[in-house]
Formats: C-alpha cells, structure tokens, sequence
C-alpha cells in the first residue's frame, strides 16, 4: 500500500516539530527517515501511524483520506525503540495479541492462532523461545520478537521507530542485514525513522532527509550521498571538509589559492564554500610546478583499507580558513608512493567539490557547532 | 590446570565480610537489643495486652461480648463502610492513575495535590467538611431534610467521610508505578488493533496487579480503622451508627474493659491479617519489580 502525506504541520507548544511536509511512499518499498535527533521525523512517523494528531495537512493510504481513522483502524504494526513487548506475557502470547484482540467475527480459531504464531516465529528464527517471558531475551531477541508480533496482524505498512537504537554495534549490524532481507521477502511498504546515517545508506531504497521539520533531500542512498542538495545534507551523511573562498568562474579563489569546482549556479565573485569528502581530497609533494593548498600532516591513520590523513592549514590568510582542520583518505599504495610522514609539509587538491553560497552554509556551521 | 585450583579453599564467611561495615560484637549486640527493647515496648506488649485483657474473664466472655446485638452491628457497619469505600477508591484510584499517567493536560498537578490532600488534613476536619456541607445547619441542609435525606449522623455520612479519608491510597500506589512504566504498551496494543477496554484489561492492569492489590490492602486498613472522621459525623447511636473503633471507644468509656478489649481485638486482628497479606505482596511485588528492573537494565 502507498502512502502519502500532505501538508503536515505539527507544533508541540512553540517548538516547531513539522513544517508543512509533504512525501509520497511508493507502495513495496523500504525508506529510512533519517535526521538528526530533534528533527521531526518520529513525530512524523507517529502521525502516519495514528499514535499522535498532525495540528494541519493529510495523510492518505492507497490515495484514501486517513486523517481520521483511529490508530486501530488503520492496519499499521508499529515497531518501538524500546521493544514495548507486553511484560506479563510469554513470547507466544505477545505474537497472539493482535489476534486475540479482533472482534469475535474475524477471530481466527486457537489452531489458527497456533498456527499463525509459529509461522511468524519461525520466520524470525525463534521458535525455541515462545514459551519465555521478554525480561528473559536478550535486546535483539526483543526486537525480532516485536517485529513479529506487529506482522501478526498482517499490516498494510510497517513502521519501526529507531527500531536499532537501543542495541549494541555487532548485534545492530546484523539485524539491519535480517531487516533488508526480510523486507525483500514480505514486500510490505516499510519507513523506519533512524539518526545513523551508515543504517539508512545500508538498508533503505531510499532515504528521506530531514532537519528542523523540514525535508533536506530524498533520493537513493547514492544520490544522496554523491550529490548532497544542501550543506546540511553534505555535513550529516559522512565527513567533509569546507574550503572558504569567492567564486570565480569555474573556480574558487582560497586565498591566494584556486580550487577546482563542479558545476555550480553561483554568480561570480560570490563569498562560498567549498565542500569536499576526505577520498575526494588528493595530496601531493610541494616539488616545483605543483599547485594545492599548503598542509602539514598531524597524524597518519594506517589502519583498514583506506589510510586517513589528519591535515592543518598552514599559511591560510583569511580567519575562516585558518587552522581548519582538514581530512584526507588516500590509498594505502598512494601513502608508500609518497612516503609520508607526520609533521610533512604537502599540498592538497580537492576534486569535484561542490560549492554553495556562505548564507547557506553560515546556518549548517552555527547547527554543527550547536550539536 | 594449574596449581592454584588445588590450593583454593573456601574463605570462612566472617572474613569474607568488608571489614569496613565489621562493628565490634559488643556493638552489635547493643545495638539489637535496642532495637528489640523498643519494639518490645512500644509494640509487642500493647498488641499482647489487647489479647490478654480481652480474654482476662475467660472465653465466655470474650465472646459474649462480641455476640452482644451492638457489637454486632459495629461489625457489620465497619464491613458495610469497607465494602463500599474499597470498592469506590478502587476505581478512582484505577481512573486517576490511569489519567495522570498516560495523558499530558492542564492542572495535572493540582489534581495530584488535590489527591494528597486527605493525606494533608487532620481527619477530624475531614469529618467537619461533611457536617457543614451535609449537617442539619449545613450548605444542603434544608433541602436534605425537605427530602427527608440523612446523611450526617447515619450511615451515608459514614461512608462518605471513609472515602473522603482512604481516597490517597490507591491512587497514590499507582501514579508512580504506570508513569514508570510510560505509555508505550499501550499504544502498541492499540496499534495491534484492542479497543480502549481491551488496553486496559489486558495491559494496563496486569502491568500495575500487585501495586494495586498493595493500594487495596491499606485502603482497607484505614478504612476498617479510621476513627476521627467517622467520629464527627458518626453521632454514636448505638447499634445504627457505630462502627468498630467508635464503640470500642464507648464501652471504654463506661469501664466495660472485657468487652471493649474483646471488639479492639478483632480490630488488632484485622490488622496483623491486612499485615501478614500486605507482607506476601510487598513480596511477590519486590519479585515483579526486581524482573522489570533487570528488563530495563538488560
């Protein structure tokens, strides 16, 4: 089933939680919301879920008005954060709730019931503990568990609230892989809302960005991430490195030196900033003849495949770009090649970075500054 | 395996203990017996003393005294007022609880001081309230007796005051424990399609059994002894508006000692009864509560 949301506002006392969002969620296919903590998007998805009232806007289901239909009504399973597992109840019982609770007419028999519940337990491998109670299972035993439960009463959309935010490192690696492969197997439109850039790249089909109750960007996790829409979105999905300067035709001028840029809009002599990721950042000997911006490097970080550098600006006239530190990641071979070492004198020559005005990018500075 | 595991020998129990928290034996013992010396006093020989006095004149006495048709009535009328009150708090408490924990409005904290303030007054003003409101000069007074109403002197009024005065408990019990346990069970049932009733009997209660049963026990306590209130707008009619410890207090009053202690031990029973059920609670809660601990831990 699709959904659609229109107009969305929602205000909790003067703080602002939606700006007049306005999605579509094509039927089938698996979106993360991602953005920072603070930024709407569990309201948002409360809202489609029914569990909170949006002040203004719709929300439609397969095209239909579904503002008014109360949370029971609107075929959701909603997956928290925190399990939300009934605590007296057996794992069992905890699957068979939904079922239990349907209206005597549509209530399947005590074999169905049985039936239904094993399924799901097998589905989620965990047959063997459907007599336990969920203080005895482990963090991501408790969330397959309430996957399992929501997918009891067989929902038109899944939505999980951080649904891997209170699980340690290894066990959420492997349930984000569980999850996609689940969602390629069931089909069910599902959005998970999530603050951990890597999770919504890996897992979704695509991802909504969000800041302030306002959407960033939407796009495939490689569209996003290749072509950030706003300093914003550039800053949350990985590092970056910011390069101050005036545009000049297909250039910027930082300092006394001239940075190649993408394509831009901006008209010349614009105050800019350049944005560029550490592996778009390519370092090389200060010999005769080539041209960079000066560095020095503080500390070589020679472990996994790619080798990161930790760089200063040394020698930069203009107080914002004085000191920046700046991150670089070249290839190991590239790192012999050059036979670096720390506290060595080098140039760097960002490739493809992509500008955007200073006002733009004033206000995502003063927001990392305030995180 | 190595060496070690041969050589490991139990530690004796005494030097396991932190000698930190070690008192000398001498201060250990001073300490126990000032403790059991008080209780002793303060505790254990009045409880003893209501027994012994009540059954002084022999058994036959003893229960005379209790088949006499006032005491009697005492009873059923201490019953009648639990059986009411209970009930009554029961549901408020469940209603408030349920309000102040799971919804966000206006005044929610004037309503949690309102609901502690029984706990505030003195019980004897709690019983004056009701006469100037309900009492021959009262607020509702005329009209009352133009409808030929009785509420203050009769057994209305009684009941009234218990509420008015046992009205914390259960809510009290409550608040703390559901806005712990927040509102997210809850909401997943309904996502999972209960209805409102279905939330409440098969999440919200369970979740909150042994608090409340806790709650009902010492509603009940209070309810079965509560003198004050009931004292003011009781009247003392014998065998109509008496309850147990009001006419504990009159055969005192007239040096009916057998009798009054043989009433003042039924209520002394009540109350080791209400202990012991209020102990096996404290228990089975404890165990209940250490589980969803550890469940928040985990």
């Amino acid at each position: 089933m699709s959904i659609e949301v229109s107009n969305i506002s929602k205000h909790f006392g003067s703080f602002t939680a939606l700006d007049n969002i306005s999605l579509e969620f094509p039927s089938g296919e698996l979106v993360a919301l991602l953005g920072p903590s603070g930024c709407g998007k569990t309201t948002l998805l409360r809202i489609i879920a029914g569990l909170e009232q949006a002040d203004s806007g719709k929300v439609l289901f397969h095209g239909e008005d579904a503002s008014r239909r109360h949370v029971r009504e609107r075929q959701v399973g909603f997956v928290f954060q925190h399990y939300a597992l009934f605590r007296h109840m057996s794992v069992f019982e905890n699957i068979a709730f939904g079922l239990r609770v349907k209206p005597r007419k549509e209530r399947p028999s005590e074999a169905e019931i049985q039936r239904r519940v094993h399924e799901l337990l097998n589905l989620v491998q965990l047959d063997w503990l459907h007599d336990r109670y969920p203080a005895q299972l482990s963090g991501g035993q408790r969330q397959r568990i309430a996957l399992a439960r929501a997918l009891a009463v067989e929902p038109q959309v899944l939505l999980l609230d951080e649904p891997f935010g209170a699980l340690d490192a290894k066990v959420r690696k492997d349930l984000r892989r569980w999850l996609r492969r689940l969602h390629d197997e069931l089909h069910v439109t599902s959005l998970f809302v999530t603050h951990d850039q890597e999770e919504a790249l890996e897992v979704a089909d695509r991802v909504v960005l969000m800041n302030h109750g306002r959407i960033e960007q939407i796009g495939t996790p490689g569209e996003v991430y290749d072509h950030p829409a706003s300093p914003f979105v550039y800053g949350f999905l990985g590092s970056v490195n910011l390069f101050h300067g005036r545009v000049h035709g297909d250039h910027l001028q930082v300092d006394d030196h001239v940075l190649a840029l993408d394509q831009h809009t901006l008209s010349a002599d614009t105050q800019a900033v350049a944005y560029a990721r550490p592996h778009e950042v390519d370092v090389v000997r200060p010999e005769p003849g080539a041209t960079g911006i000066p560095v020095v490097i503080r500390r070589i970080l020679a472990f996994g495949g790619a080798v990161r550098l930790e760089l200063e600006r040394t020698g930069a006239e203009s107080k914002e770009n004085a000191g920046t530190p700046i991150e670089a990641e070249i290839g190991r071979d590239r790192l012999r090649e050059l036979g670096l070492a720390e506290g060595d004198q080098v140039l760097i020559q960002p490739r493809g970075a992509r500008v955007f005005p200073v006002s733009t990018a004033a206000t995502n500075q003063a927001e990392k500054a305030a995180a | 395996m190595s060496a070690t595991s041969v050589l490991h020998t139990p530690v004796p129990l005494e030097q396991a203990r932190s000698a930190a928290t070690n008192e000398p034996a001498l201060m250990r013992w001073l300490l126990i017996a000032l403790a059991l010396i008080f209780l002793t006093l303060f505790l254990f020989i009045p409880l003893a003393s209501v027994f012994y006095e009540a059954l002084k004149k022999g058994g036959d006495v003893y229960l005379k005294a209790l088949q006499e048709p006032d005491a009697l009535s005492a009873i059923q009328l201490t019953l009648i007022t639990a059986a009411i009150a209970v009930p009554a708090n029961l549901v408020f408490g469940v209603a408030a609880a349920w309000a102040i924990a799971k919804f966000e409005f206006r005044g929610k904290s004037v309503l949690i001081t309102l609901i502690d303030l029984p706990f505030a007054v003195s019980p004897v003003i709690s019983g004056l309230i009701y006469v100037l409101l309900f009492g021959a000069q009262g607020w509702f007074g005329p009209w009352l007796q133009a409808h030929d109403i009785k509420i203050i002197f009769a057994v209305p009024g009684i009941v009234l005051a218990t509420v008015f005065v046992t009205f914390p408990f259960v809510a009290r019990e409550l608040i703390p424990l559901m806005q712990a346990q927040g509102a997210e069970e809850e909401e997943a049932a309904v996502a999972l399609g209960a209805s409102g009733w279905q939330t409440l009997w098969r999440v919200t209660l369970p979740n909150v059994k042994w608090g409340l049963v806790y709650g009902v026990i010492l509603c009940n306590a209070r309810a079965m002894g509560e003198f004050g209130a009931v004292s003011v707008v009781s009247g003392h009619i014998r065998g109509m508006t008496n309850t147990m410890p009001l006419h504990v207090e009159i055969l005192y009053n007239e040096y009916n000692f057998a009798a009054a202690f043989a009433v003042a031990s039924i209520l002394a029973l009540l109350a080791l009864v209400t202990l012991a059920a209020k102990s096996f609670v404290e228990w089975r809660f404890g165990h209940d509560q250490q589980t969803s601990i550890e469940e928040h831990a985990a």
